[in-house]
């Protein structure tokens, strides 16, 4: 389903944090919100999933304004947002509760295997590992069949070779579900590796600074020219050296 | 393994036996009239025949009143955690009830209930209901946010989000209070059954001074208290762990 933002203004207190961002988001497609942080790029996300009001402007989802939250569309938090009373096989089903008992049971299966937590289904979060956590919590969203999915620094909690394993996991189920995917983060190599294209917002108050195709196609080298060359162009566009 | 037992079981036991041996003593050696031997103490106890009766409608007094305050404090903290308006409305009431000590509330206590078992389970009542309320509300405010977020997402009503997500998440919170709260209503046991009823262990203590400066009782019906308290406080820790995730 195609996401579009149209002029969206918003302030917390005497605080500008968003200032007239426009974007227009393709099925199917896989964009990222780059940003310092405090640059309202998860306010932007917020006000996408329905949980927070716009001063100005409008989330349109299809031909529908956001008005609420919806489980069309699923806001995935970092792996802390499972439900750590419920076993894997009960969070993945925590929101089809309007399907039949059957159709419950084939899903859960299928999301069960779709993220590799077979031979896991009765155990609970405190028994994963924060990558296996962050996954189930795709599992639990994915499970409702949403258009949209939204992801606020999902892997941001996670150490670094966890981080790409989950990039490229998530990758794969991208190219197999085809949903839309909003995701937010800090980190460019991040966004280069995973979007069609990268929003880049400068900080606060968050303005939409440039928007860059990331041609590079899957899977994508590191090593590879074209994706070194569009990852310097996102370090110079936010003002960073890449030299430490 | 044996380590471990030793410090859990005989280290405490061999203090317990200690501490008996210490008591008969100083009596022994002192001589006093005013504070019985723990042999004195067993065997007053064992001459009461309605010891078994005090004891049950002790803990069917205090059943009844904790279980009144549980079943009315859980939706009542539920919805004051939940609707924080509703909460700054009734806050300054349950603040001032609060500090009142149930005992306070005897004298009324005696005029609304007579001579009857609802004296001391209203009193009971009264000593735990707060506590219950004041976990349950705590427990309700300090969700994390996101929980109750990804509930509203998939699309639960607000009846299912308090079954389903706060209720759940609140759970290992409120079983902790439900426990403290458990040990304040035995702690008022004896005051409670100081007044109208002609049984318990309160009335066994109290009796027992009255009508014969039975001190052997007096502190046998002391000792009581507290070892069931123990043993029913152990019983919740149980049911305590069984329910945190």
């Amino acid at each position: 389903m195609k996401v579009e933002f149209r002029n969206i203004s918003m302030t917390y207190g005497t605080n500008l944090v968003l200032d007239d961002i426009s974007l227009s988001v393709a099925e199917g497609e896989f964009v990222c919100l780059l940003g310092p942080s405090g640059c309202g790029k998860s306010t932007l996300l917020n006000i996408a999933g329905g949980f927070v009001k716009p001063e100005r402007g409008e989330v349109r989802i299809g031909d529908e304004p956001v008005t609420g939250p919806d489980p069309r569309r699923i806001f995935v938090f970092q792996e802390r947002g499972v439900f750590p009373w419920l076993t894997v096989e009960q969070n993945i089903a925590f929101g089809l509760f309007r399907q039949t008992e059957a159709e419950r049971r084939s899903r859960v299966a299928h999301y069960v295997s779709l993220v590799g937590l077979r031979g896991f289904e009765k155990a609970y979060p405190r028994e994963l590992s924060g990558g296996m956590k962050q996954r189930l919590e795709v599992a639990r969203a994915l499970a409702v069949d949403p258009d949209v999915l939204y992801l606020d620094e999902p892997f941001g909690a996670l150490d670094s070779i966890t981080r790409l394993q989950m990039r490229r996991e998530l990758l794969r189920i991208w190219q197999a579900e085809k949903k839309t995917i909003l995701f937010v983060t800090h980190d460019i190599d991040e966004s280069v590796q995973l979007a069609d294209r990268v929003v880049v917002l400068s900080a606060r108050p968050g303005r939409l600074r440039r928007i860059v195709d990331i041609d590079v196609p899957h899977p994508r080298d590191f090593s590879d020219p074209r994706y070194i060359a569009l990852r310097d162009e996102i370090f110079c566009e936010i003002g960073l050296a890449h030299q430490v | 393994m044996r380590r471990e037992l030793l410090e859990r079981i005989a280290l405490p036991l061999g203090v317990t036996v200690a501490l008996i041996a210490a008591w008969h003593l100083a009596v022994a050696v002192s001589g006093t009239s005013i504070f019985p031997a723990p042999a004195d103490v067993v065997r007053g106890l064992g001459e009461q025949p309605r010891l078994g009766g005090y004891i049950r409608d002790s803990l069917f007094r205090v059943a009844s009143g904790y279980l009144v305050a549980v079943v009315l404090g859980i939706p009542i903290g539920l919805a004051l955690g939940w609707w924080s308006g509703l909460a700054r409305a009734a806050n300054p009431l349950i603040q001032m009830l609060r500090p009142i000590s149930p005992l306070a509330w005897m004298p009324l206590a005696v005029i609304w209930f007579g001579v009857s078992n609802l004296a001391p389970i209203f009193l009971i009542f009264l000593a735990s209901f707060f506590p219950v309320v004041v976990a349950t509300m705590n427990g309700v405010r300090n969700i994390p946010p996101m929980y109750v977020q990804a509930g509203r997402n998939f699309g639960l009503s607000t009846a299912a989000l308090l079954r389903r997500v706060v209720l759940p998440a609140i759970l290992p919170r409120v079983a902790v209070g439900l426990r403290i709260s458990f040990g304040i209503a035995w702690l008022v046991l004896v005051a409670a059954e100081m007044i109208a009823v002609d049984s318990g262990l309160g009335y066994l203590i109290i009796d027992a001074r009255n009508a014969g400066q039975r001190y052997d009782l007096v502190v046998g019906g002391m000792l009581l208290i507290g070892i069931i308290g123990l043993a029913l406080d152990g019983l919740l820790r149980m049911v305590e762990r069984r329910v945190t995730w």
